[in-house]
């Protein structure tokens, strides 16, 4: 309980810039900072904004011999996203199942040109690793990069400022992913990001990571902790893993199928041979007993995670984001709701206070990725 | 007369009515505030009791009663604006009105001096 917390190569500078810090994933991470969440948010969707996200996860998987379709194609044992087509020079999003479909983390891998780079979720990394040497170890060589920060530059304005650094960060399109040099050091670069916004990912050096943070604020990025970081991604409709997605719940009841390659799927060139592919087939066969779907709560009080969803029948579910949207205007939630329950008129129980709620599509606000 | 608990409310005394809202300190910590949750007028609430929900981006949290009574009265235009609270807590950001019915509450209730200390 009372480990103390990591850091990352940015921690100090998170302090000296008055940030609120508090534990996250083992790491003291900072929650935002003196312009605060609503700001911060705000201006993400307008400008830039500048994310610490060095506590993720950096793992290099290396082909034993051979070239990277080795390691494409032995990562098919243990996910269900086409990794055999990814080009390289494109990132793909991907998730571990376990053998009962259960989601054990979702991640962003690329096709590095002779190795593959998967960037994991924090909690989740030692976890990852261990899926990856048990599934690809005969093929392959798994080594964590824990010495290198990452940052997230997004928002509108980003292709603009990383361009002053690095001119050909502007040529590249939505999930690409490319090695560029940026302020004397080699660094790699995906567009893409987690707010539903265009912007980039940067791995870099951790000795650079202060330097550049630092010129990015000259360039008029403005800094945004891990609470802008939530009501972004819920504002965009992306599942966070450890609140939308856990080991029990599976790609169909999480309506991720869009991260099943094509080929994966029944009937597909290469249908099938990852831990749960039985249930997965099944589910999308039969339907899930749940299913992740929007709200939007009338009126403009939150509903938050943990708060249960009712038909006039019972219960129907169960609330696992929930929060204010800062560009919405108003509360938003994600939630598991029981199939037969969708067609009927919705309530959360609040505070013991019954509150209408009603479907929405997701994203619940425009996304503005480089297509 | 201006009092405060160590549950960061204020409370002004005028009569037998208590104004009650947030402290300047419980804003700064709550940041900005998205909805307020107000209690009914004409309700009777005992001390203690957690009538009222201030929520920002990230969170929720309750607001109690500081003393017994009825509501008299809420601040309506927080409805409409709750960012009221984060611009003036201590003002315009009054949350609702209590009529005291055991105003030997009071004696318990921290000063201005005592709270301030409390926060640091």
């Amino acid at each position: 309980m009372s480990a103390p917390l990591l850091t990352t190569p940015l921690t100090e500078f998170h302090r000296a810039q008055g940030a609120r810090m508090a534990g996250f994933a083992g790491y003291d991470m900072p929650i935002q900072y003196p312009a605060g969440v609503l700001k911060e948010h705000l201006a993400t969707r307008e400008g830039a904004g500048i994310f610490d996200v060095s506590h993720m996860g950096q793992i290099a998987i290396r082909p034993r011999s051979g070239g990277v379709e080795t390691v494409l194609a032995a990562l098919e044992r243990v996910t269900p996203a086409d990794a055999l087509s990814l080009k390289p020079g494109r990132q793909r999003y991907g998730l571990f199942t376990n053998r009962d479909a259960g989601i054990e983390d979702d991640f962003m891998f690329a096709n590095m040109g002779d190795h593959v780079l998967l960037v994991a979720n924090a909690a989740r990394k030692a976890n990852d690793e261990a899926i990856l040497k048990a599934g690809l170890a005969d093929l392959c060589l798994v080594e964590a990069i824990p010495d290198r920060a990452l940052i997230a530059l997004q928002g509108p304005r980003a292709a603009g400022i990383l361009a002053g650094f690095s001119p050909e960060a502007a040529d590249m399109k939505f999930m690409d992913y490319r090695v560029l040099p940026l302020m004397g050091a080699e660094v790699w670069v995906s567009r893409s990001g987690y707010t539903g916004e265009d912007g980039y990912e940067i791995s870099l050096p951790a000795a650079l990571a202060e330097p550049f943070a630092e010129a990015l604020l000259d360039k008029g990025a403005h800094l945004a902790g891990l609470g802008a970081r939530d009501s972004l991604r819920l504002e965009a409709g992306l599942c966070l893993y450890g609140a939308d997605l856990d080991a029990t719940t599976t790609p169909v009841e999480a309506a991720l199928e869009w991260a099943l390659g094509k080929a994966r799927r029944p009937g597909g060139a290469r249908e099938g041979g990852y831990p749960g592919a039985g249930r997965v087939a099944e589910q999308m066969a039969k339907g899930p007993s749940r299913r992740r779907v929007g709200l939007k709560p009338e009126g403009r009080a939150p509903i938050r995670a943990g708060v249960k969803i009712f038909t006039e029948e019972g219960e129907a579910g169960i609330v696992t984001s929930g929060g204010f949207g800062p560009s919405l205007g108003g509360p938003m939630a994600m939630a598991y709701l029981r199939p037969e329950a969708l067609e009927r008129p919705l309530f959360a129980d609040l505070r013991g206070q019954r509150q209408p709620v009603a479907l929405a599509e997701l994203p619940f606000v425009r996304q503005g990725y480089a297509r | 007369m201006l009092k405060f608990t160590a549950d960061h409310e204020w409370i002004r005394i005028e009569g037998d009515v208590a104004t009650v809202g947030i402290t300047v300190h419980a804003r700064d910590q709550l940041g900005d505030v998205v909805y307020v949750g107000l209690p009914e007028v004409g309700a009777t609430v005992a001390q203690g009791d957690a009538i009222s929900v201030v929520e920002s981006v990230k969170a929720a949290s309750d607001v109690y009663a500081p003393l017994s009574g009825e509501i008299v009265e809420v601040n309506e235009a927080l409805n409409g604006a709750p960012e009221q609270v984060s611009a003036d807590p201590q003002g315009e950001g009054w949350f609702f009105r209590i009529r005291l019915s055991e105003p030997a509450q009071l004696e318990a209730l921290l000063d201005e001096a005592a709270y301030l200390a409390s926060v640091g």
